[in-house]
């Protein structure tokens, strides 16, 4: 046990945390996306599978406690790096430059922290309703057991300046996934052995189903194309 | 060719330090950086100034020796050199150069461009040799190495140890170094035996030292004079995962 916890607390050990909850938080992300998008089935589709997800909630709250576990600990191994990184070079130089690392790998900080704070306002407004009250999960009126999650989320973005601010937060989200859904299997090993390829391409393939997927529920909504 | 030359200034690893601006007159573009240096600090020695100190030694991309920040990048704008390998004629005739030392936290300044390496040793210290009991010399070829895995092994010994990899890094990690140094003896029967203890201690020495960590820039890779690839230190992620799980040899 200490030798794996002094393991996980050094540079090399940090890095197989924070591939592994990271992989854990890519894989959340298209799973919740594949179930939004069933909103393009139709207002019961959507509506059918948030009731089902309810039905069990022994289970959901295990996920729920899982996910926020990963969650923390992700952040809490990306600012304990971060503040390692810091010190690691007291006195700046002079004349920066940057070889070969992309913007998305340079701000990694940057769009975490802009994804923690969408999350926050996500789960005040479509978890516990405390932003836009008036539309949160009401009853639908032909089955007063079943809730209207898909006229949530439909009223919810008839709001323009809601929409808007769901699709820049994807960006952000799109950009921490094209770096670190590349990262990950570096620092799991997983390059220089036929992975190469993977290494590469995995990342911006994951950011680029990720930005398309959740951003078109938005815009979609906004023009009308499903109601 | 002239310059204009912006070069960090610093008397002792106390002094707070300064960029002072020289010019750099009639160069010739076939000059390499440092007969460059050579020429200024032949000029400030006339006139009674203090010479510009920086390291050097075998002048043809070996030793090591050679770490100046060329306008943000290690040893200059051209890959896979050393800054003595770097040649004037890569540069524009009236161009301003920022020179700066290596900047990091286990690199402290001891003069002008001059940092201590030390740390780099430490590392090796802690692991980067192999124990061999003497006796009669082995006769050459007994111990078989496949030919992919000497090569992999090669390019990885290539490490001359300058620390642009650290320089080059903007947490200013150690990782690929440390992953060379680890690779290339993994990857050879002579480094068997000591193979799990080696990483740990390695890893645990350039953490002691207050290198930063890895977040995959891959700036590293591109700086790196000897052209190190970054799969080395996904090699060394499964050197030390696989170390740490057996937990054989654990001091």
């Amino acid at each position: 046990m200490k030798r794996l916890s002094r393991m996980a607390l050094s540079s090399v050990g940090s890095k197989y945390i924070m591939a592994l909850t990271g992989l854990g938080l890519m894989m959340f992300v298209l799973a919740h996306m594949s179930g939004n998008l069933l909103i393009y089935g139709g207002r019961d589709a959507l509506n059918a599978y948030a009731h089902g997800l309810t039905e069990h909630p022994f289970l959901l709250w295990t996920a729920r406690g899982g996910l926020l576990a990963v969650f923390l600990t992700h952040l809490f191994f990306a600012l304990r790096t971060w503040q390692e990184n810091q010190s690691a070079r007291p006195i700046p130089y002079a004349h920066e430059a940057t070889i070969q690392a992309n913007w998305a790998s340079r701000h990694m900080l940057l769009t975490g922290v802009v994804i923690l704070l969408f999350v926050i306002y996500h789960l005040l407004h479509f978890t516990f309703g405390v932003v836009d009250a008036d539309h949160f999960k009401r009853p639908l009126p032909d089955d007063p057991k079943q809730l209207d999650v898909a006229g949530m989320v439909i009223a919810g973005f008839g709001n323009p300046i809601v929409a808007v601010s769901y699709i820049v937060a994807q960006i952000f989200l799109g950009l921490h996934l094209w770096h670190g859904g590349s990262s990950f299997l570096q620092h799991l090993g997983l390059n220089g052995r036929g992975y190469d390829a993977a290494v590469n391409r995995v990342g911006a393939a994951v950011a680029l189903v990720v930005v398309v997927g959740n951003c078109s529920i938005p815009l979609a909504i906004t023009m009308g194309w499903v109601y | 060719m002239n310059f204009t030359l912006h070069i960090w200034r610093q008397k002792s690893p106390t002094d707070e330090g300064r960029t002072t601006t020289y010019d750099a007159r009639d160069i010739s573009p076939d000059m390499s950086f440092l007969e460059m240096l050579d020429v200024v600090n032949d000029e400030l020695i006339e006139k009674g100034q203090e010479p510009i100190a920086f390291d050097s030694d075998c002048r043809e991309g070996i030793c090591g020796s050679c770490c100046l920040m060329i306008n943000g990048i290690p040893h200059g704008p051209e890959r896979g050199v050393a800054t003595c390998q770097t040649y004037m004629r890569v540069f524009r005739d009236g161009q301003e150069i920022y020179i700066e030392p290596w900047r990091a936290r286990a690199f402290p300044l001891l003069k002008d461009l001059i940092v201590d390496r030390g740390a780099f040793d430490r590392i090796v210290q802690a692991g980067g040799y192999v124990s061999v009991n003497t006796g009669g010399a082995q006769d050459g070829n007994c111990l078989p190495v496949a030919k992919t895995d000497a090569e992999r092994a090669m390019d990885a010994a290539a490490c001359i140890g300058c620390g642009a990899c650290v320089a080059a890094c903007k947490n200013a990690s150690a990782m690929l170094f440390t992953a060379a140094k680890v690779s290339h003896l993994a990857l050879l029967p002579q480094g068997q035996p000591e193979r799990h203890a080696r990483v740990r201690n390695m890893v645990e020495q350039m953490d002691r030292e207050g290198f930063g960590n890895c977040t995959n820039y891959f700036e590293c890779e591109a700086a790196c004079p000897k052209e190190i690839s970054v799969q080395f230190i996904a090699q060394l992620n499964r050197e030390y995962l696989a170390a740490c799980l057996e937990g054989e040899g654990e001091k």
